[in-house]
């Protein structure tokens, strides 16, 4: 077994809901919020045919593997980033587009919450009179409803799927005092407390599982790898929040890909079981200071932070002798930083950390208005920390005011939203888009469909998620005015 | 930032140097507070108008 390079993408599903109009239906609103922004550009429908989210990765599952419609032939677009942006339930969902490290992951991340605020204002004109939509970037409506975040990492096919669960389930749990982004009190009758780390936490009921809306497993085991299934795995991280931290997110996703790295190299020498993990994940999201123990399965304790810099020694240990694209050694160096700061004092945190600069906000509001922890107000302050409006969310205020570290550019956000990654598949499905739009008539994570005026539709395969690079066909696409060219110059290059 | 500045100062041996030092501390915490009234004076402006009331209509069902 050897490590293999870890293609990154995030999924997040945005809360949504129309000023003036408490009832309005939120599937309707979603599909406002996507076709209003898909209205303006190419709109290509998404393709089911690949897609089997009720396969399991411990081998059994539903016989089939395919869960009935789920998208219920709601709206499903394709943007010219590569992202895919559509309805799922009740939410408009941005799908990044695959990324090839860390750092890109996290641009495309943040480009996301862009596209929802434009989209939010281009769905002016379709509303009544003063009714306007407001979209957060959260995962919790604080009254008992979750919705998801979903970060992805292909995975080598020959890692047994035993050796994720045993390796990664602690290293998930113990991550949630740098991945999370606050929550005011608790749900699903988890124990009270007026502030936790995290807003997904109080969900978790399973250590592995198939279900994604109930039952949450720490462990996801669908089994979808959107690429060859006989060398690939995409293993679908559900336990996360939604980050709008720039740093925060590239933490996270970059930890997470050095570990899944040093598990599919073997590297990492002990499990650290926990004793209970699903009780453990809601004491760690509880645990404002930092140092409670945690039962170890073995016998012992350790802390959050104790446990999480076993995982950043065993990561260091094994990017030394690994050659990784270069931001994980600024991963390194954050994560290091993140525990270190953590550690001494956890409020230190609010310019990089969700969780930590709404808190602190909060704190000053307490301080300055004398408020009760549940007042309204504090409620309205944690919600709008999250309002992806420039105008409006709190969390573009603290960034404004200087409160919040920055990883990009306006500039390069901008391009973000209108360009593909250009090393992975992604930049082709973007290009294509852009390019032959008229002629796409399907697109998934794997193959586009093509329509180019010959009697059959024309498929295009895209298995390979580190291919289909601007350096292997922006040729090609330059050469191709339309999609037959296109088509007639894959056939002959065979990619 | 001013938490840690004080904690430095406070550590100091007294010296003449020192007073120069807590008084700057000072002015410097001073700064913050007013960046901090300011902030938050700047974000009463942009919140829902009802807060009760957004607060309370806020419900999300269905997702992933």
């Amino acid at each position: 077994m050897s490590a293999i390079h870890k293609v990154i993408g995030t999924e997040t599903e945005f809360g949504i809901s129309v000023r003036g109009a408490p009832d309005f239906n939120p599937v309707l609103a979603s599909s406002i919020v996507v076709n209003s922004y898909a209205g303006l550009r190419a709109k290509i429908q998404w393709s089911h045919e690949e897609e089997s989210p009720g396969r399991d990765a411990r081998g059994f599952g539903p016989e089939g593997g395919i869960l009935p419609d789920i998208d219920g032939g709601l709206v499903n677009v394709v943007l010219g980033n590569g992202a895919r942006f559509y309805v799922d339930h009740a939410h408009p969902e941005y799908s990044a587009p695959e990324a090839y490290d860390p750092l890109e992951a996290a641009l495309y991340d943040k480009a996301g919450e862009v596209v929802l605020a434009r989209a939010a204002t281009e769905a002016r004109s379709l509303l009544e009179g003063d009714q306007s939509l407001v979209v957060h970037k959260n995962n919790s409506d604080g009254k008992g409803n979750s919705y998801g975040s979903h970060e992805n990492f292909l995975l080598n096919r020959e890692v047994p799927f035993s050796d994720v669960v045993d390796y990664f389930t602690t290293f998930l749990v113990t991550r949630q005092v740098f991945t999370g982004s606050g929550k005011l009190g608790s749900e699903n009758g988890r124990s009270r407390v007026p502030f936790q780390l995290t807003q997904r936490a109080d969900f978790f009921e399973e250590e592995v599982g198939l279900e994604t809306t109930l039952k949450r497993p720490i462990i996801n085991t669908r089994d979808e790898p959107h690429g060859d299934p006989k060398k690939y795995r995409r293993l679908h991280v559900i336990i996360g929040d939604a980050t709008m931290s720039e740093v925060q997110t590239f933490i996270k996703l970059g930890s997470a890909a050095l570990v899944l790295m040093a598990i599919e190299e073997g590297v990492i020498p002990e499990t650290l079981r926990l004793a209970k993990p699903v009780d453990s994940t809601w004491q760690v999201s509880h645990d404002l200071d930092m140092n409670r123990p945690l039962e170890l399965a073995e016998g012992g304790t350790a802390t959050a932070l104790e446990m999480q810099g076993r995982y950043l020694e065993w990561a260091t240990k094994y990017a030394e002798n690994a050659d990784l694209p270069e931001p994980y050694e600024q991963v390194l160096h954050e994560w290091e930083a993140v525990l270190a700061d953590l550690e001494r004092d956890p409020l230190s945190t609010a310019d990089r950390l969700d969780w930590a600069a709404k808190y602190r906000l909060l704190l000053d509001y307490q301080e300055r208005d004398g408020l009760a922890w549940d007042d309204a107000k504090l409620r309205l302050l944690a919600l709008q920390y999250h309002d992806v409006d420039p105008a409006k969310g709190l969390f573009y205020k603290l960034e404004e005011a200087g409160r919040i570290r920055k990883l990009f550019t306006a500039a390069e956000v901008e391009h973000a939203v209108n360009e593909p990654p250009t090393r992975t598949r992604a930049y082709f499905r973007g290009k294509s888009v852009s390019k032959y739009g008229d002629s796409l008539v399907a697109a998934n994570w794997d193959s586009l469909v093509f329509d180019a005026g010959e009697e059959t539709l024309k498929r295009v395969p895209m298995m390979e998620p580190l291919r289909g690079t601007k350096e292997l066909v922006s040729d090609l696409l330059d050469r191709s005015d339309d999609a037959a060219s296109l088509l007639r110059a894959l056939g002959e290059n065979d990619e | 930032m001013s938490d840690r500045e004080q904690k430095r100062t406070e550590k100091r041996e007294s010296t003449t140097e020192e007073t120069v030092e807590e008084i700057k501390g000072s002015e410097a915490g001073q700064d913050v507070t007013e960046r901090i009234d300011d902030l938050l004076d700047e974000i009463d402006s942009v919140l829902e108008e009802n807060a009760e009331e957004f607060v309370k209509n806020y419900v999300q069902k269905g997702g992933e």
